[in-house]
């Protein structure tokens, strides 16, 4: 009988790769990262739009070296493991629209599932509704992949396709190198960076960028995906995916009460707001949105490393968003929803309904 | 008889869905199914082996993958 070579997809693997993650990214916030942020793909990725001036949100402007080592550390798997696969073509359009919506969830709630999930280890009660939401947006999206939905297939490409990515996030690295954060400074060349906030909180360069490209590394092999955990349990009832969610949320909070970062609570939670309904309603609109497009925000860096040119548009679809949700009001703060972010949310889900309606084969 | 099912192009969860589309309908005997990702082809396996069946070979064909599953 055909057995699983690939370690890394069996049940420890995906365990080991949750627990590794759950252990270093309550690490990397102790190493300067911001509060319950230790990674966030989705606050990251805005970040990113922030550093290359896709939006002047002075406090969120950084080029995040843990987002470049996702791609580059996955690209290295891929080739390693001879598993690069350029492929394309399936829907890039609505992969982007839904990428830029789910940025704008992502920040009307304050965070991607991975961090909703570090929010909920290090104590912050707001987070529970962000997770409700969550899984409730891919509940709706499991509803229409049962009905058929899907993006069409994609195509086998030339090899440079799936570089595009991986060599965008070289370039953002290579930036980084020849415009280095000056103290103090807002702008150093091209490139924006947060005197204050938290864009100006971050661990030294080098240890993001390792830490980055071992996760990614490691992800890519594992196929780790938050989305996927609770799509494959609602679908399949199969909890293989799930089982690296929960290792992650236990280990990110065993290290939070070991390193003094578990404080339980509602109100004064770092980067987070407590107007419920709205983050369970941003995480709706993201969950949705994920599960239409195939994958989380991390594991969509991911695929981007190992080829997929659709999850590299929907990539870019968020960091575009998020320049639309921070120019537009529509990103939340501390103080609560910003003016135009519960309509934001309200467009979003009916743009995710009329995909997720239209695009249906039997 | 056996059936094959083409999820070439598709990613998850589609492979998965259209594997299990078929094992519904067919209830034993022998499916191929075609994919093209390593992802894919650990995933038909699994949902395949959570469903009593059993994965008899999984054969390489210039980067595509030909599983054939199969159940008395």
């Amino acid at each position: 009988m055909y057995q699983l070579k690939n370690i890394f997809a069996t049940w420890r693997g995906i365990i080991g790769v949750g627990a590794f993650i759950g252990i270093f990214a309550p690490l990397l916030q102790k190493w300067g990262n911001p509060g319950n942020m230790g990674i966030c793909v989705a606050c990251f990725e805005r970040d990113i739009a922030g550093a290359i001036g896709l939006h002047r949100a002075e406090v969120v402007q950084y080029m995040r070296p843990e987002i470049i080592g996702f791609v580059l550390g996955s690209l290295i798997a891929a080739y390693i493991f001879k598993e690069f696969r350029p492929r394309a073509g399936s829907a890039p359009i609505v992969r982007f629209v839904l990428g830029a919506f789910a940025m704008i969830g992502a920040l009307v709630f304050l965070g991607c599932p991975w961090r909703a999930l570090l929010r909920f280890s290090a104590g912050d009660g707001n987070a529970i509704f962000g997770l409700l939401g969550l899984i409730a947006g891919i509940w709706i999206g499991t509803r229409f992949l049962k009905s058929g939905y899907n993006l069409g297939r994609t195509e086998k490409t030339y090899t440079s396709v799936g570089w595009l990515l991986p060599l965008t996030m070289l370039g953002f690295f290579i930036l980084m190198l020849i415009f280095p954060q000056i103290q103090g400074e807002a702008k150093s060349g091209i490139l924006f960076y947060s005197v204050k906030g938290p864009g100006s909180m971050h661990a030294p360069l080098i240890v993001s960028l390792l830490l980055g490209l071992c996760i990614g590394f490691i992800a890519q092999r594992s196929r780790f995906c938050t989305m996927g955990a609770f799509r494959d349990l609602i679908l399949f009832r199969q909890a293989h995916l799930f089982s690296g969610l929960a290792a992650l949320a236990l280990f990110a909070f065993l290290t939070n009460l070991i390193v003094g970062q578990f404080h339980p609570g509602f109100a004064s939670q770092p980067v987070a707001h407590t107007m419920s309904l709205w983050n369970f309603g941003g995480m709706v609109l993201a969950g949705q949105a994920f599960c239409l497009a195939g994958g989380c925000p991390g594991r969509q860096l991911f695929l981007a490393g190992e080829g997929d040119g659709d999850a590299a548009v929907f990539v870019l679809g968020m960091i575009v968003g998020a320049g639309f949700s921070h120019n537009f009001g529509m990103a939340s703060s501390p103080k609560g929803v910003g003016p135009h972010g519960i309509a934001a949310v309200i467009i979003g889900l009916l743009v995710c309904l009329f995909i997720g309606f239209t695009m249906r084969k039997k | 008889m056996t059936t094959t099912v083409d999820a070439r192009g598709f990613s998850c969860p589609q492979p998965v869905l259209m594997t299990l589309d078929e094992i519904k309908k067919a209830d034993k005997g022998e499916i191929v199914i075609l994919v093209d990702t390593d992802t894919s082809k650990e995933n038909v396996s699994r949902a395949a082996t959570s469903q009593g069946w059993q994965v008899k070979d999984v054969l390489e064909e210039g980067g595509r993958y030909r599983i054939i599953i199969s159940k008395e």
